[in-house]
């Protein structure tokens, strides 16, 4: 199209290139990683989770970084108060269907104010398949919020990774507990094919 | 159950030469009896959060691969929190051990039966989950026996291992410890340091050069601010 070669000026590599779309949307687990590398978050802790695959596979491959898989979500709360205890920082990437699973564990944080960063992948939602995701989803961010968790949403990829670059600097910073919702919308939509 | 232990005396006694090690209670008697055991800052006391002692511990000992970290529970916490056991087997950490204080009861709650008392081997489910080493024990030599090699294990840090040692003390009404709940009350109400206070605790060279209780007004959380020294600064900005 000549309107697209208008905004490109070369072919050139060494020319800047002009996107007609942000990249980050197409990679906001990278830019989310690295917000965690930046904040010098050494343990991971997760349940297996599509919407947070890519980024799981990102922190397993860091030599620099301990992804620790868990059984369930309450274990990484745990695993993470000890990691702070032990001078290490922490990022519990859960499913909303997992924060239910946290919420007594979620004193130690609360009475001790140690610091939590979790990264939630939202269900339930935008264009869920899945009827019984729904109840959680729907209590996910004032269950946590009623658990002394501080929760904040992203809805769009560009939105992420900033928005989990606050959620760390506020939980280490002020030693408390912060979420960060990723919107179903931002995910992609699970469908019964897959 | 066809041996007892005092409960008070055997933690006491697998304690007893702990060094450095850092210590993680479960809630409820475990709790008191560690601290009875002698109160440190190189204690963490869990006094809820039920089920997460071990997961705790495993943190702890990921963030600290070069000290011993001991978890001591109950088997209801444990029974709580039996997944862990599975996700600690898996991780294989080298300098992570966990003492169940087992009387097969819920004594904080009143003595209810625990599965543990109704033929649920917590030993054999850590063996499953690839504990290298995972015992019962329930006389005084065994006790001794198996306190040395608690600490001994990882010092050497030769190998990779882990024990799972289950006491199983005798179904004495449980004890409380005002004395050190008290203490560990005051830790909780103590101001919060000031900046200047963590960076000059932060330059001490080894908890255990320090007295016990050289810290008592230590603001919540007491053990962090002790574990701080062995970390570079920058891991808490």
């Amino acid at each position: 199209m000549s309107g697209a070669d208008s905004i490109t000026p070369s072919r050139d590599a060494s020319a800047p290139m002009i996107e007609s779309a942000p990249v980050m949307s197409a990679s906001w687990p990278a830019h989310v990683f690295h917000e965690l590398q930046t904040a010098r978050v050494v343990q991971v802790a997760y349940v297996p989770d599509a919407g947070h695959g890519e980024l799981i596979d990102l922190c397993h491959a860091d030599t620099a970084m301990r992804a620790v898989s868990l059984t369930t979500e309450e274990e990484g709360v745990a695993m993470l108060a000890g990691a702070w205890l032990g001078g290490q920082r922490g990022a519990l990437l859960l499913q909303s269907s997992g924060v239910g699973n946290c919420i007594n564990m979620l004193a130690l944080n609360q009475e001790c104010r140690i610091p939590l960063l979790a990264l939630v992948t939202m269900r339930g939602e935008w264009g869920e398949f899945n009827p019984w995701q729904v109840p959680m989803g729907r209590s996910t961010g004032a269950a946590l919020e009623t658990a002394g968790v501080l929760a904040y949403r992203a809805d769009a990829a560009d939105d992420v990774a900033p928005t989990v670059r606050a959620a760390a600097a506020l939980a280490f910073h002020s030693s408390r507990a912060v979420a960060v919702l990723i919107g179903q919308r931002v995910i992609g939509t699970k469908s019964f094919e897959k | 159950m066809t041996a007892s232990l005092d409960r008070r005396a055997a933690t006491a006694r697998m304690l007893r030469d702990r060094g450095d090690a850092l210590v993680v209670t479960g809630l409820g008697n475990p709790t008191y009896d560690v601290a009875a055991a002698g109160d440190t800052a190189l204690n963490f006391y869990l006094w809820a959060a039920m089920g997460g002692a071990a997961m705790a511990g495993l943190g702890l000992a990921l963030a600290q691969p070069h000290r011993r970290v001991l978890v001591v529970t109950g088997d209801g916490e444990m029974l709580m929190g039996l997944g862990s056991l599975a996700t600690i087997g898996a991780e294989q950490p080298s300098n992570l051990g966990i003492v169940v204080l087992d009387n097969e009861h819920y004594g904080e709650t009143g003595m209810q039966p625990a599965h543990t008392g109704r033929g649920v081997d917590l030993a054999g489910i850590a063996a499953a989950t690839g504990f290298k080493l995972a015992v019962t024990v329930r006389t005084e030599a065994e006790v001794q026996s198996l306190a040395a090699q608690l600490f001994t294990v990882c010092r050497a840090a030769l190998r990779r291992r882990q024990g799972l040692h289950i006491a199983e003390p005798d179904l004495a009404p449980r004890a409380t410890a005002p004395t050190s709940a008290a203490a560990f009350a005051k830790h909780c109400s103590a101001p919060t340091p000031t900046a200047g206070e963590k960076a000059r605790r932060g330059s001490s060279a080894r908890p255990s050069d320090a007295s016990p209780n050289s810290d008592c007004r230590l603001a919540k959380p007491a053990l962090e601010l002790r574990l701080l020294r062995h970390v570079p600064s920058s891991h808490h900005s």
